[in-house]
């Protein structure tokens, strides 16, 4: 997030104070009860999916693809006819641990509730207290688009019954404190899980592959997060990680697509002690089983073919030696996005290019210019086996069909930096 | 009747090099900012990548990030006796446009001028007597000196990244460097470039004769670089093609490398593009301006009230803005009274081609890739024998080997055809060429004012060129440009082909966007329009930045002394004006 839209955030909540001084006092409101609800909305990021790009900030309306069809997001503003302005602190701790709304109907699990029901009545609290500040913006989102029968919220309660666990983090014995709380911003208000972890048919996290690696949606992969030193954070110190989530970048690689709106609008605003406990919570994650047995030479024809590609379209900003250039330009030799299980995130960036996270400690904002125009689908499969496959990298190759099913749906969604909702372009 | 706009602190003409250094330097003192820009939106990221940008047809043969004559144009004579007509296109100078100007299409090339450059005509007259200088040039000091603009050169070369090095350490010469500059306090942020097969040459061929060649300064980044601002900038990748292109590397520094990522996400900061500003707006008295009127693309006119004007547009652009708002006495040169226009100036430059045995890879390259001598620069070397003022650095530059327009052929080769394509095969990789970048002094006769019958698009009177090369520029050119000759001969070459500058000039072919002079600064508001800060003598809240205010051109690329300018002037509003609005230099 920008100091702009930073800047106009604390306005708006010292704009509320002055106006409703007298009735926030009678309703013991506190500014550092207020200040904590603003933290808590930026631990999870509501406003990533509340708010559609040029939109009115938690306005809703944001369209979520999911294999199901089209979920738009809810306006979460204090309006009363259509935000959640006559919601009460119950209504709204019921709609984050149980996923009922006020009304009674089910919540779409688009919105993480699953992850939500573990955070603290204390917490969610302070976020309503927060989003009670708002400018109330009167505003109805479009209907969803869904699959028969999902229409039918009710349908819910069996998915529910199915695949929802109700209940606040527990911390766990034997772990330290700074791990619990990293835990419980994970799998609570971070709802890291939303998109790293891989789901079933039906669309539930699989809790038994947490965090190794994900759809995010949109032809998105959210790589692993576990212990794997390939395909995970093996390689990655507490320190790298805490670079990544405050800056979208570090040695080993920089952020791309949806997690680029992540570092935006929520992990770079968090404390260096709440970040500290994420990346201690997510080094303790055990890596995932590849299956190793599978041979994985690539022909010397396609590496021959990449590696041609790759010195005229790649090598200039990512060097001979695929270490890129310090602080500039990601590496990709021993990277581990780079070496992901599956291939759709490197495929977005090269074909519809992408920025750097911006944020104050790193404002510049790098680009990496769209190829979609000069590269064939084989072009884009051939360059990435071979940077995948070069300088010790070891992954899977990349099938034309997967670039043509990526180049597909971003004609459809556009490239996604696009919709940052603040990003200086230059 | 033009629409009245809410009024802001400060608003700068034109949003390129100067612009952007001075919107970031004010919006530190929390002020409102807002900068009108006559051109496009631009971004390293669509506009310059990589992918595309290295197109020499579109960019530097149709002109694709320059001033469109269509929209803003001047009329030209080479002197006063004949009648000046209007440019339908812009050959010999190609001014920017669009956002950060001219510093996303230049080379990098960032020079400082030498300290006897600033204080010229007290140096000619000590050393070789009043009489040396000609009755009609009108040389004169700067105001300001080398020493004074020292802090402000080396805040300009640590935001741009610098690529260098030393060659005088706090009055130490340094080896490698070059040794005719002045003092420094500190070596440039990044080593040199890489050195070319061209360069290489020339090194050894002067370093025989006795020169001391150096690597050229240049903004061009010789590493990965974190400027002073927190920008981030990468590695050259010697692709050639810097002038008239905008860089995708973020390598050449331009205000979109080195200053907007931070400027842009700050509150106090704005900008509009397509913005034509066509007068500075003044009090009845017309001694305070109360703002600009500027025409946006729908042809709308507004009036933005600012309490501080600060004209950052390209040098002509400038004094085309005084003239128009009646800042400052015309220059009369039948009187040699006003100063509005006054000391327009320009470089003159020529070159050697050298064909060799050796293959020179002209094509990796880039804008500021060179190696250069300093011996006939300035008065780096007695005047007194030759009879003339001023002088030029001689260099190599391997700034590309773009098809179209970089390639050198032998004399008398054809044309087209056959005999065109053998010699383009055989000397394509096999040739280099030496240039020489000469000063050019000021005259009476060399001035800009309206044209009192040619106007533009909004019906106001263009701006006249009158200019011409003097007898002294030709004696020192010619005087150059046997010295590169002689470093030619020493390179072992095949042929040679010399290139004088000669006859008239001519505003057709290009040869630099160095136009200088027209709002000059100095210590006298009879012969200067601003005083040492850049601020109007006769409108204390009107600063004019940019080589307009140069008095005469030096031998070397301005764009150096013009950043460390800004930076000088910005540094005056900080510390004096904006405790105590009202003219920093009493008279």
């Amino acid at each position: 997030m920008s100091a702009h839209a930073q800047h106009s955030w604390s306005a708006a909540v010292m704009a509320a104070l002055v106006a409703a001084s007298g009735a926030a006092a009678a309703q013991g409101l506190e500014f550092t009860q207020i200040q904590r609800g603003r933290y808590i909305s930026k631990a999870a990021d509501c406003i990533s999916c509340h708010t559609v790009k040029g939109g009115k900030p938690y306005a809703g309306g944001y369209p979520v693809e999911t294999p199901f069809g089209t979920i738009y997001s809810a306006n979460i503003t204090p309006d009363l006819e259509t935000g959640i302005g006559k919601w009460s602190k119950d209504d709204f701790y019921r709609a984050m641990h149980e996923g009922i709304r006020r009304d009674g109907k089910h919540i779409y699990p688009a919105c993480p509730y699953p992850a939500f029901t573990k955070m603290t009545r204390e917490d969610v609290d302070a976020l309503k207290d927060y989003l009670d500040t708002l400018e109330p913006v009167r505003a109805q989102r479009p209907p969803n688009a869904l699959i028969w029968p999902l229409g039918w919220r009710s349908l819910l309660a069996g998915w529910n019954a199915l695949f929802f666990h109700k209940g606040e983090y527990m911390p766990v014995d034997g772990k330290s404190e700074v791990w619990n709380r990293g835990a419980y911003l994970v799998q609570g208000a971070g709802h890291c899980a939303a998109c790293h972890t891989p789901r079933n048919a039906l669309g539930a996290a699989q809790d038994d592959k947490a965090l190794q690696g994900g759809d995010a949606g949109e032809s998105w992969y959210a790589p692993s997060l576990t212990g794997h030193p390939r395909d995970g954070l093996g390689g990655w110190s507490i320190q790298d990680i805490v670079d990544y989530l405050k800056t979208g970048a570090n040695d080993d690689t920089a952020s791309a697509g949806p997690m680029t709106e992540v570092v935006m609008n929520s992990t770079q605003h968090l404390s260096d002690a709440d970040l500290t406990a994420i990346a201690t919570y997510l080094k303790d994650i055990p890596a995932q089983q590849i299956d190793e047995s599978q041979p994985r030479d690539v022909p010397g024809t396609v590496m021959d073919r990449g590696k041609a590609l790759y010195v005229d379209q790649c090598m200039g900003c990512h060097m001979a030696d695929g270490k890129g250039q310090k602080n500039t330009f990601p590496p990709l030799a021993g990277s581990a996005p780079i070496q992901a299980a599956k291939p759709q995130t490197l495929i977005q960036v090269v074909l519809g290019g992408d920025r750097m996270a911006n944020p104050p400690l790193r404002p510049t904002g790098l680009g990496m210019p769209a190829f979609d125009w000069k590269l064939s689908d084989q072009d884009v499969a051939d360059v990435l086996t071979y940077i995948r496959n070069a300088w010790g990298n070891q992954a899977a190759a990349v099938d034309p069909g997967q670039v043509g099913d990526v180049r597909k749906a971003l004609k459809e969604y556009g490239p996604r930096y696009q919709r940052l909702i603040t990003q200086s372009s230059h | 009747m033009a629409i009245r706009l809410e009024p802001v602190d400060v608003v700068l003409v034109g949003f390129g090099w100067t612009a952007s250094i001075i919107a970031q330097e004010l919006t530190e003192e929390g002020l409102q900012v807002l900068a009108l820009e006559r051109g496009v939106d631009r971004a390293t990221v669509p506009d310059f990548a990589t992918t595309h940008v290295q197109d020499e047809l579109k960019y530097a043969m149709r002109m694709g990030m320059f001033q469109a004559p269509v929209r803003e144009t001047l009329t030209f004579r080479n002197s006063r006796d004949q009648t000046a007509l209007p440019m339908r296109t812009l050959g010999s100078f190609r001014p920017g446009a669009g956002v950060g100007g001219a510093g996303v299409h230049w080379n990098g090339q960032t020079w400082r001028f030498l300290p006897a450059d600033f204080e010229i005509r007290s140096h000619v007259e000590a050393r070789y007597g009043a009489g040396f200088i000609p009755p009609d040039m009108t040389l004169q000091d700067w105001g300001v000196t080398y020493d004074e603009l020292e802090p402000y050169y080396d805040r300009f070369e640590y935001l741009c990244g610098v690529s260098g090095k030393a060659g005088n350490l706090n009055g130490t010469v340094q080896a490698e460097g070059n040794p005719f500059e002045g003092r420094r306090t500190r070596d440039y942020p990044l080593p040199p470039l890489e050195r070319s097969a061209g360069t290489l040459l020339f090194d050894k061929a002067a370093r025989e004769l006795g020169y001391r060649p150096f690597a050229a300064p240049a903004a061009n980044a010789s590493r990965p670089y974190l400027n002073p601002l927190g920008v981030q900038m990468g590695q050259c990748t010697y692709c050639g093609f810097c002038e008239w292109f905008g860089c995708g590397n973020y390598s050449k520094a331009s205000p979109q490398s080195t200053i907007l990522p931070v400027l842009l996400k700050k509150d106090n900061f704005s900008y509009r593009t397509g913005c034509d500003v066509t007068r500075v707006k003044m009090d009845a008295a017309g001694k305070k301006a109360r703002g600009v009127i500027y025409v946006d693309l729908e042809g709308r006119e507004y009036e933005q009230p600012a309490e501080l004007v600060i004209l950052c547009a390209f040098a002509q652009h400038n004094v085309h803005l005084l003239l128009l708002s009646g800042i400052g006495q015309p220059y009369d040169p039948a009187t040699n009274t006003g100063v509005t226009g006054r000391n327009y100036a320009y470089q003159i430059t020529s070159s050697v081609d050298v064909f060799v045995d050796e293959i020179m890879n002209p094509y990796m390259g880039a804008g500021a890739l060179g190696q250069a001598i300093d011996e006939f620069n300035g008065d780096n070397f007695d005047h007194g024998p030759e009879g003339f003022i001023g002088g030029g650095y001689i260099a190599l530059w391997t700034t590309g080997g773009r098809p179209i327009l970089q390639h050198h052929l032998p004399k008398g080769t054809p044309t087209w055809g056959g005999g065109w394509k053998k010699a383009m095969a055989e000397n394509y990789l096999k040739s280099v060429s030496i240039s020489t970048h000469g000063s050019v002094m000021s005259y009476r006769g060399c001035y800009l004012d309206l044209d009192p019958t040619y106007r533009d698009y909004y019906g106001n009177p263009l701006l006249r060129l009158t200019f011409d090369f003097q007898k002294n520029e030709h004696a020192m050119s010619d005087y150059l440009t046997e010295k590169a000759a002689l470093i030619a001969k020493a390179m072992n070459p095949r042929s040679i082909n010399i290139k004088k500058r000669q006859g008239h000039y001519s505003i057709v072919p290009y040869q630099t966007t160095h136009n200088t002079g027209g709002a000059v600064m100095g210590d006298d508001p009879r012969t200067s329009v601003v005083n040492r800060y850049l601020q109007c003598w006769d409108a204390p809240n009107v600063f004019v930045v940019g080589a307009s205010a140069f008095p005469q051109n030096a031998g070397y690329n301005p764009t150096g002394t013009v950043g460390a300018l800004a930076y000088w002037a910005t540094d005056a509003i900080r510390t004096q004006y904006l405790a105590n609005p009202g003219p920093l230099v009493r008279t």
